[in-house]
């Protein structure tokens, strides 16, 4: 299965990665390849077969809802790029 | 006393016999060990971050503790933590320029359970970053050399880890395995190394690659040593959902169990086309060794073999594109300079501080999951996992334990593979399967080919690590290839 330029383009979007124009078609041979080596699995005939998500079939152990962290915030945004009042600073979104 | 000659070589067991017996302090084992670090770590590049200072205040404190009469088996012990375990108030890279400035904030619980058992963070070692790989080569701090032979490829992810072992700068190291990433470079670098049962080792604190997959475990030299470390690492953590809540056993208990009785399984698929005909025969003569201590020996069959390739190369970066989505420099790690709005932020932060490999896989899980193709990619490889799975259930209908290579191959030159991901995927023909059924998995040396170390896979059902252990300490009671040492350094 190979994919086109623009295939690859709008996974490196839905991915937020931005790819160089001279990159692109570096990108395109890898992901094809790596496609065409799983494409085998297509062959296999997988009808009923319950998808297997955790391989000891575990589901989500739950818990009491109770408090049990405290706020770190200074602690936590000690190591954040960039950060004023308490808050995570970004560039503008709204104008 | 001289620590320098006696260490090299050691077992984390003659270590602890020779603190309990105070041959020698944790304080002057540790500088042994940082000493050997600083002398040979220009040539194997092994670590990321060196500890030498807390790991002197740790040794002090170790020592200190032993005087109260407090020490247990692991108590003034060194050990190389890979820098995928967040470690409060040290750098903790993963690898890769993304974290590069990552200072943890907490602490991992595997980690913290070493350490409150009494061991001495030597420091932090390389990996393929974020344990995308088979080689060490993706990190960002650049590769990691095998100590058997400085050209070749150490194995991946844990790779440094492994050489680190190997070459005697630690005695003991942890490893994370998502695919093979412990028991592969344990097999190249002469080592034992043990991936166990998912949900035995808590992943808190552990930087995820493959949630559904991933697993800490052991690097040692020996099966005892393994057992000894899993012993510190093992047990349920209410931090990590997915953790199992099931009694942990002293894992040295069984080691000296006979193996009169045991039914080995050897898969027919394991032993087929791809394989090196050299490490087939180094294999089946350690199969004969186990032979001759009682084992009984199966042919069997795991038919779906093949498509753990296609299943995982799916399903781990499927997980990983979800995992990575966390980095988009807003709370920690890497953010790109002068962003002129948000998407320019976040595209340029993860273009500039994620490798090929890494970008590579988080496309291709990306794809695999977007409208339209999860269908016929996410879901079918999940199926595919539940067919692997079973496979492994009959299997183990009939026989206690499955052997057979970890690797296709002995160690590759560095550079060979790392253009082309589509070849040194199918170098984790032997271990895939393990991590996408969740079973317990051991890689023992068992021989050389043209003098790089090969391994003997060890796959045991739910839970079975001990009877792992007790195989691998039994083999090595009769065989002496994990006694053997590289000349390096």
């Amino acid at each position: 299965m190979s994919l086109d330029r623009s295939e690859v383009e709008n996974i490196a979007m839905l991915a937020r990665l931005k790819i160089d124009e001279q990159d692109v078609p570096r990108y395109v041979d890898a992901l094809s390849s790596i496609l065409d080596l799983v494409d085998e699995m297509q062959a296999i005939d997988t009808s009923g077969v319950t998808p297997l998500a955790n391989p000891l079939d575990s589901v989500q152990r739950l818990r009491a809802d109770n408090v049990t962290e405290d706020n770190q915030r200074e602690h936590f945004q000690s190591i954040a790029p960039a950060t004023d009042a308490g808050l995570y600073l970004v560039p503008k979104v709204i104008e | 006393m001289n620590t320098d000659s006696l260490m090299i070589n050691s077992t984390l067991k003659q270590l602890s016999e020779g603190l309990a017996k105070a041959e020698f302090t944790s304080a002057e084992l540790t500088d042994a060990y940082l000493q050997r670090i600083a002398a040979t770590d220009g040539d194997l590049n092994a670590f990321i971050t060196v500890t030498a200072d807390q790991a002197r205040a740790e040794a002090k404190e170790a020592d200190a503790l032993r005087a109260q009469g407090k020490a247990g088996p692991l108590t003034g012990i060194p050990i190389a933590h890979k820098d995928i375990f967040c470690t409060q108030g040290v750098r903790t890279s993963c690898g890769s320029k993304m974290l590069d400035n990552f200072t943890a904030p907490y602490e991992s619980t595997v980690t913290d359970k070493l350490r409150t058992a009494g061991m001495v963070m030597l420091g932090k070692t390389n990996l393929d970053e974020f344990a995308m790989g088979s080689s060490t080569e993706s990190s960002f701090y650049g590769p990691t050399r095998n100590p058997w032979n400085t050209e070749v490829i150490p194995g991946g992810s844990s790779g440094g880890s492994a050489a680190a072992v190997a070459a005697g700068q630690a005695p003991v190291a942890t490893g994370t395995d998502t695919g093979g990433s412990i028991r592969q470079p344990a097999a190249l670098c002469n080592l034992t190394g043990l991936k166990p049962t998912y949900g035995r080792v808590s992943r808190w604190g552990m930087i995820a690659y493959g949630s559904s997959l991933d697993q800490g475990g052991p690097i040692a030299r020996t099966a005892e040593d393994a057992a000894l470390l899993l012993n510190g690492m093992a047990g349920f953590d209410h931090k990590d959902s997915t953790s199992k809540d099931i009694a942990v056993p002293d894992y040295t208990a069984d080691l000296d169990k006979p193996l009169d009785g045991l039914r080995i399984g050897l898969p027919e698929e394991y032993f087929g086309e791809g394989l090196n005909s050299d490490i087939a025969a180094r294999v089946e003569a350690g199969v004969k060794e186990l032979e001759k201590l009682g084992a009984t020996v199966k042919r069997i069959s795991l038919p779906r073999t093949r498509l753990s390739i296609p299943a995982y190369y799916i399903i781990a970066p499927a997980e990983a594109s979800t995992n990575l989505s966390r980095y988009d420099g807003v709370r920690y790690g890497y953010r790109c300079e002068a962003p002129k709005d948000l998407l320019d932020m976040y595209t340029r932060t993860r273009a500039e501080g994620f490798g090929e490999e890494v970008k590579r896989r988080i496309m291709i899980g990306t794809y695999a999951l977007s409208a339209g193709y999860y269908d016929a990619y996410y879901n079918k490889a999940q199926q595919l996992r539940r067919l692997i799975k079973d496979d492994f259930q009959s299997a183990f209908a009939e026989v206690d334990v499955i052997a057979g290579p970890t690797t296709p191959s002995p160690a590759w030159k560095l550079g060979d593979k790392s253009n082309d991901p589509v070849s040194m995927y199918l170098e984790d023909i032997y271990t895939l399967s393990v991590n996408l059924a969740g079973l317990p998995g051991m890689s023992v040396p068992c021989g050389q080919v043209d003098g790089l170390p090969v391994g003997l896979q060890l796959i045991g059902n739910y839970f079975a690590e001990a009877q792992l252990l007790n195989v691998a300490h039994q083999y090595q009671q009769v065989t002496d290839w994990h006694q053997q040492t590289p000349a390096f350094g």
